[in-house]
């Protein structure tokens, strides 16, 4: 057990390139830290110096409050589990988790006896004798685990160790191994470029992007109080609409409307740099049927008509995407999100709207529909710098604020 | 309709495959057959004998002359396989599992070398051993053996290597080996086959040589049996060398064969996957 | 649970940002390559540099011992008058020996029958070889007996194969000479370079075939499948799909079996001992050295024959370009 911290971590590479950049975090012991991002932005070389299997190339790394920068991976004890499980597969189940306990020299009976407990916790006892061929996906995983928890490390590291699983088993591995890293108290750095993995799985989320360190916090925090477009986008799913706004007397002309805004946002317009363009963000659930809520809900936002392109109805609500006429908001961050899911140049023209309406809304696929949105919970963002304008004391305070 | 198709196009296939075999076997059984001829049948230039004997075998294992050569070409074909395979797994892994420079300079080199004209280094070499008292030993074979047989073995073994999962290095590495103890519990055994095969594929090279066999022997002492079949031109002991020598080419063929009958799958994925990767 | 969360990382990126408006990465290109080739070497690293010139070093040492040494030495020896029957004339001759080789039409005459060779065999076993490949890879039945039959040749010792040749082109005994009336066709030139070539080809179209095998594994099934519904004949799909992304593994292979043809010796040796005008250099470089122990004039064949060998591979490289073997992209594939 101990706690890890990374004080202005870097790793360059000989050919120039940075893929971390002055990473400052610090894991309590026992916590369940995620280092999430799109690939490449080095969260997985982050895990790797803390494992040893990198070296640093600035920067210091303690663990248990003793440097630890070039330390071996073996004088480290911690233990990995890796996306491939990387079972040895000319040993057996039995072998495999026996192995750290063997090259750290145990005697023979504690190491039957740490296996089979091990064995036990994850449901691996009839499997002891296969080797990792014979196998299910899912069951190499949990040996994977297995030979990871066996020897009882200081800490845990994850690389994307539910990727290769189906969804539906993935699902059910996430609780297994948040319900073992509860049971076991032990330090653990998960490494995942799945956002809901994210933001189910950890006490604190670590959000990275080009090698450096966006925000750092606890899932909720994040998802409310994002502190940039990249952070606001990329968590949550379906992900945030952004919306292109032009700053005119005091108010914002956007696609939706013209938008009101509060006098702490109008203060931070007015100054002399301050940008012309911004981006409103809106989450789909703050979005509702304008024919389904009260008085007292409507004047808390404003109301919008828009075509309805498809409906997809989930039971509980219903996800309804329409289109809007004007400028899609653009901003490096955007682009690099939407490269990442894929989506780069496969957006139509306009901008879509993704909304979730209560299951009531009798909304149909090609009518027109006005929509309702919460104007307490938009987010505004500087195109140029990426910086969420709404946020105040690192909480987000929607675009009326005072 | 589709059955009757599949089956014609197998057919086709079928012919294509015994012409394959015909013209690969040929050759071979023709001189399996000459050497069961008897003296009288030798010249009745007729594929198969008319009459079977053993006796150009028991003539050529009467003689040292084969048998000599015979144990030179074992001998000498075993230890440069052993001597190049050990240097060349220490290279592979190095080339396909480290970082260091002038890992590129060494493939450039054992590169060059696989494509170097062997009878260029025959004057140079047959100089330098006669200075060196390497002339017509065992070691003066072994040593060009070995150089040509490195590049083979480096690149079939770094190709399987490349196929053994990095992870599971690493994950050694985070179980508390050392780099060693990743190597020899976990890398080793998983590149067990590779190795095997590379050993086939160098002792097949050895096993072949010629030009360094015919320029760097002079005496029986350490000449090879392709080369000793040269020398077999029915001298004293053999009226006419022709049934000899077959039965000595024979007898050198058996290995291969069985090699090739034994370890097919290996021989053929040993050779196209060095040959990939260049 | 102590969250203690330091921004400071966020906010250094957001600087970084914000001076470079639109920079999709936070750090400065030469800042990097600066700092990065300073930066210390932990003892992880050295570590493994030390091992890896480690393993490496024996390999290394016995390759470069027994080539480079030898081939400078032949240099050495290619400038000298060197007669071991002569060994008090020994001298310095300067570039006398080039002058007599290149003014020798033995020489020139085995430097063309060995290109003749090398040409008409790896031309031939390149459309042979592509067909055999052809039959090992996509065969429906009997591929574990075509592939074993194929290797046979490939692993055959090539002195006894030549044997083999020799006999059953030998009047009398041969069931080849039988159908030419008793003639003699290894006393004849052209016919000798037939046979030879015949050989040749019988021997090495197999390790082509293999190479090629390898070319045809990285031809992806489902794109053969994509073409066939395109409407692509087989000989299309042939030319169009298979061809284009075998392309790398058809030169290493040619360039492979080019050198190696180069090198015809064995098989020269067995079949007409050189004689009707049929050596190839090889065979005249051991000639002049071994029957001749003429050192000085075989050491600069030799050195000829590294020259040319040499050339050949810089046009196949440069002619190919990042296809060759060598190449990082050759490499890494």
């Amino acid at each position: 057990m101990a706690d890890i911290v990374l004080d202005k971590v870097s790793k360059r590479f000989p050919d120039g390139t940075t893929a971390v950049q002055d990473v400052d975090l610090e894991i309590a012991d026992g916590e369940f830290v995620i280092l999430v991002g799109p690939s490449g932005c080095g969260k997985s070389t982050t895990l790797n110096m803390i494992a040893g299997l990198e070296d640093i190339s600035s920067g210091e790394l303690r663990i248990g409050g003793e440097r630890v920068n070039d330390k071996a991976p073996r004088d480290r004890d911690i233990a990995m589990v890796f996306q491939s499980y990387a079972l040895y597969p000319n040993m057996t189940v039995r072998e495999n988790m026996a192995f750290p306990l063997r090259l750290a020299k145990m005697d023979k009976e504690t190491i039957n006896q740490k296996v089979d407990e091990a064995a036990k916790v994850l449901e691996l006892t009839a499997l002891l004798d296969r080797r990792p061929a014979n196998l299910s996906g899912g069951q190499r995983q949990r040996v994977a685990m297995g030979r990871a928890i066996v020897r009882q490390p200081k800490a845990f590291l994850m690389d994307e160790p539910l990727s290769n699983l189906d969804a539906k088993l993935r699902v059910q591995m996430r609780t297994v191994v948040s319900r073992l890293q509860k049971q076991l108290g032990t330090t653990t750095v998960y490494v995942t470029h799945d956002q809901t993995e994210a933001m189910t799985l950890g006490d604190r989320v670590v959000i990275m992007r080009g090698g450096a360190v966006q925000q750092v916090g606890p899932p909720q925090e994040l998802y409310d109080h994002p502190r940039n477009l990249f952070v606001a986008g990329f968590i949550g799913s379906p992900s945030m609409n952004f919306v292109h706004a032009v700053v005119e007397d005091g108010r914002l002309r956007t696609a939706l409307g013209d938008v009101p805004v509060g006098d702490r946002i109008r203060r931070e317009l007015e100054g002399g740099d301050a940008p012309r363009e911004l981006i409103l963000g809106i989450r789909p659930e703050h979005f509702e049927d304008a024919a389904l809520i009260d008085d007292e809900t409507r004047r808390r936002g404003m109301e919008f008509e828009a075509p309805v392109d498809i409906v997809e109805s989930m039971g509980s609500d219903k996800y309804v995407y329409f289109t809007v006429e004007g400028e899609r908001a653009t901003a490096a961050e955007l682009e690099e999100l939407a490269a990442d899911t894929g989506a780069a140049d496969f957006a139509g023209a306009g901008s879509n709207l993704v909304t979730r309406l209560s299951a009531e809304s009798p909304v149909r696929e090609g009518e027109s529909r006005r929509v309702w949105f919460n104007l307490e919970k938009i987010h505004l963002f500087d195109p140029g710098s990426g910086r969420n304008l709404t946020l105040h004391e690192g909480r987000s305070a929607g675009a009326l604020a005072d | 309709m589709a059955v009757e198709t599949t089956t014609r196009a197998k057919l086709r296939w079928g012919l294509l495959d015994v012409v394959v075999v015909v013209f690969a076997l040929v050759p071979v059984l023709w001189i399996a057959s000459l050497s069961f001829k008897t003296p009288a049948t030798l010249t009745d230039g007729k594929f198969w004998p008319r009459e079977w004997t053993l006796d150009n075998y028991r003539t050529i294992f009467d003689t040292d002359q084969f048998v000599r050569a015979l144990v030179n070409s074992i001998g000498i074909a075993l230890i440069a396989t052993a001597i190049a395979v050990v240097l060349g797994t220490m290279a592979a892994y190095a080339i396909s599992r480290l970082d260091f420079p002038g890992k590129k300079l060494l493939v450039g080199v054992s590169l060059l070398i696989a494509m170097f004209p062997q009878v260029s280094l025959v004057s140079p070499l047959f100089e330098i051993e006669r200075q060196l008292g390497l002339f017509d030993t065992w070691p003066g074979l072994i040593l060009p053996y070995i150089t040509f047989a490195l590049p083979l073995a480096i690149y079939t073994l770094s190709a399987f290597f490349k196929q053994i999962p990095w992870d599971l290095e690493k994950a050694a590495k985070m179980d508390g080996a050392t780099q060693g103890q990743a190597f020899r519990r976990v890398i080793a055994p998983l590149a067990a086959p590779g190795v095997f095969t590379t050993a086939i594929l160098v002792f097949i090279f050895c096993w072949n040589d010629f030009l360094f066999a015919i320029t760097l022997t002079s005496t029986e002492r350490s000449r090879t049996v392709p080369v000793a079949l040269q020398f077999f031109t029915g001298e004293s002991q053999f009226e006419d060398p022709t049934g000899a020598i077959c039965a000595a080419a024979v007898v050198i063929t058996v290995p291969i064969i069985l090699f090739v009958l034994f370890f097919q799958r290996r021989i053929v994925s040993g050779l196209t996957s060095g040959a990939v990767k260049g | 649970m102590s969250v203690n969360a330091t921004p400071a990382g966020a906010q250094a990126a957001a600087e970084a940002e914000a001076e470079q408006p639109g920079g999709r990465h936070a750090a400065v290109p030469e800042q990097r390559s600066r700092r990065g080739s300073r930066a210390p070497l932990s003892d992880n690293k050295r570590a493994e540099r030390r091992l890896g010139w480690l393993l490496c070093a024996p390999a290394a040492l016995v390759m470069v011992l027994v080539t480079a040494y030898p081939i400078l030495y032949s240099v050495w020896l290619s400038l000298q008058r060197f007669d071991l029957r002569f060994p008090d004339e020994r001298e310095f001759v300067g570039l006398e020996n080039y002058v007599t080789v290149l003014t020798n039409d033995f020489w020139w005459t085995a430097f063309g029958v060995t290109a003749l060779i090398t040409v008409v065999t790896v031309a031939v076993e390149l459309v042979l070889g592509m067909g055999l490949a052809l039959i090992m890879h996509r065969t429906l039945v009997g591929r574990g007996i075509v592939r074993t039959a194929a290797l046979i040749p490939y692993g055959i010792v090539t002195v006894v194969a030549a044997f083999s040749w020799r006999y059953a082109w030998t009047p009398g005994t041969g069931y080849l000479a039988n159908l030419f009336d008793g003639s003699a066709p290894l006393t004849e030139r052209a016919s000798s370079l037939a046979i030879i070539m015949l050989a040749e080809i019988w021997k090495t179209t197999p390790f082509m075939a293999l190479l090629l095998m390898a070319g045809l594994a990285l031809v992806p099934e489902d794109l053969l499948k994509a073409a066939s519904t395109d409407g692509a004949t087989a000989w299309q799909r042939f030319t169009k799909v298979m061809l284009p992304v075998m392309k790398p593994a058809i030169l290493v292979a040619l360039l492979f079996r080019t050198l190696d043809a180069f090198r015809v010796f064995d098989n020269i040796f067995v079949l007409t001992n050189g004689g009707n005008e049929t050596s190839s250099v090889s065979m005249l470089a051991y000639n002049n050295l071994i029957r001749g122990l003429n050192l000085g004039i075989g050491s600069t064949m030799s050195v000829l024959i590294f020259i040319t060998v040499a050339i050949i591979a810089f046009v196949f490289v440069k002619l190919f370009g990042t296809a060759a073997p060598g190449s990082d992209d050759g490499e890494r594939r």
